[in-house]
């Protein structure tokens, strides 16, 4: 199939960038919107011309790379995917497709459509983590824990940090990304321990590397390629003011 | 700023209280406005004319004042760190989101806060001297008022906007307060929901009786 893709190209981060049109003939349904971009730069390269440059690992939907704002939306017009694993069968035949890199104050433009996200690192170094001794992994049965707890800090921790919630968000709030992750460790007891530090040690860090404030739209929740609940942004103000008063 | 006001956390919490205080006065001022509908002012009068001199209400008036402004200041300072935080905005955008509303929650505000300054205007204002008028008889006041067209258009419009304002903040404030439920918060949905429309309907009745039937 034929497309044209309008792609959001910048040189640097001083660069201004600009959109610039691409007409590709010769699109398979069959291949993945990154192997579209592949085939796309491999004419450029022939051409001598500068590549779309693109982030991207795994290519399977587990590392997070490789966000893209296509159309308006994060990931695509796909519910659930992230964009390594949209496919192009789902656009038509024709179609003008807009690609934009994911827009944050907080997440920079490093080039053409790759942003920096270590903001999220950051993020995590401040309390995304429990402090344990190393050493030989201890026993996995010693601490009983609830067969629902499990589940529920599974479904928090399968947050790949990808910052679609932010690219999504109006306010390009990361109050999804770190409430899965505050979820994810407050829920299970080796978490609790560090439980109150943590939530305030993220939140804090998350108002000063300038995401903005989450006001309950649920984009976040809509658009997010592993569907994590906004009950996590609840469940992360509770610990918030728990942390607070005691 | 963020010393003084709090992290983004605290802002939100302080914004859902303080808007959850307006909305339960919204019903309080219902059930006033009511007594419009009476064929006598003499109810009405009375229960302005507590709402004026009852020291304890006096109290409240200012708790309620403090609440307005808490909750606008909160809004105003999240709106901009907000805009601030996507300084170069999306060329498409397509609409996905779970509230509608949501997204326009800050202009819908200032639609509210305009209508708020007017019935200030003609009645908040005179009961404290500031505004020539008969504060003795707010009876009057209001049904002459919902006589007047124009007067009887901006009102049922406000109404609407609180209407919109209300559909998402009902459910957000218990959001934001950390009362998430999967069982809970559909009927914290479903509440706001109707609360969102029979308020304003409630409020809006009410001139639309006087202007035609009275
Ligand atoms: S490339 Fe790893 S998630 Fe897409």
């Amino acid at each position: 199939m034929n497309i044209t893709l309008k792609i959001w190209r910048q040189k640097n981060k001083q660069d201004k960038g600009k959109f610039v049109t691409y007409k590709l003939d010769g699109v398979s349904t069959e291949m993945t919107f990154l192997e579209m971009l592949d085939y796309l730069n491999e004419k450029l390269i022939k051409e001598d011309a500068d590549p779309v440059a693109f982030d991207s690992d795994c290519r399977e939907g587990i590392c997070g790379m490789c966000g893209l704002y296509i159309n308006g939306r994060p990931n695509g017009p796909e519910k659930g995917v992230t964009t390594c694993q949209l496919s192009m069968s789902v656009f038509k035949d024709g179609k003008k497709i807009t690609v934009e890199p994911w827009r944050s104050k907080a997440f920079p433009v490093i080039k053409d459509l790759v942003v920096d996200r270590s903001t999220f690192d950051k993020l995590i170094q401040v309390g995304g983590y429990i402090s344990a001794n190393t050493g030989a992994a201890p026993e996995a049965n010693s601490i009983p824990i609830k067969k629902e707890d499990v589940d529920r800090a599974f479904d928090s921790g399968i947050c790949i940090g990808c910052g679609t919630c932010v690219a999504a968000c109006k306010n390009a709030s990361a109050m999804l990304f770190v409430s899965a992750k505050i979820s994810q460790l407050s829920l299970l007891p080796q978490g609790r321990v560090e439980a109150k530090e943590r939530v305030q040690a993220m939140v804090l860090k998350m108002d000063e590397l300038g995401f903005g404030n989450c006001t309950n739209t649920g984009a976040c929740e809509a658009e997010c390629p592993k569907e994590i609940s906004l009950s996590n942004i609840a469940r992360m103000n509770r610990e918030f003011y728990k942390a607070k008063i005691s | 700023m963020r010393r003084f006001f709090g992290s983004s956390v605290t802002k939100k919490l302080v914004m859902a209280l303080a808007g959850l205080f307006l909305i339960t006065f919204l019903i309080v001022h219902l059930t006033i406005n009511l007594f419009l509908l009476s064929d006598d002012p003499d109810p009405f009068n009375k229960a302005a004319h507590f709402m004026a001199s009852n020291p304890l209400i006096k109290i409240f008036e200012v708790v309620l004042m403090g609440g307005f402004l808490i909750h606008i200041i909160c809004g105003v300072i999240l709106q901009i760190q907000n805009w601030m935080a996507r300084p170069k905005r999306y060329k498409v955008t397509y609409p996905s989101q779970t509230s509608f509303f949501s997204k326009y929650m800050i202009y819908l505000g200032i639609i509210i806060l305009i209508f708020l300054f007017l019935h200030f205007m003609n009645f908040f204002f005179i009961k404290l001297g500031w505004v020539e008028g008969d504060h003795e008889n707010f009876y009057g006041i209001a049904h002459d008022l919902f006589h007047m067209p124009q007067y009887l258009v901006i009102y049922l419009f406000s109404f609407l906007i609180l209407a919109f304002h209300l559909n998402h903040a009902f459910q957000s404030a218990f959001q934001t307060l950390g009362l998430n439920h999967a069982k809970y918060t559909p009927v914290i949905k479903g509440i706001g929901l109707v609360y969102s429309i029979v308020v304003p309907v409630g409020y809006s009745i009410i001139p639309i009786v006087i202007y035609f039937f009275k």
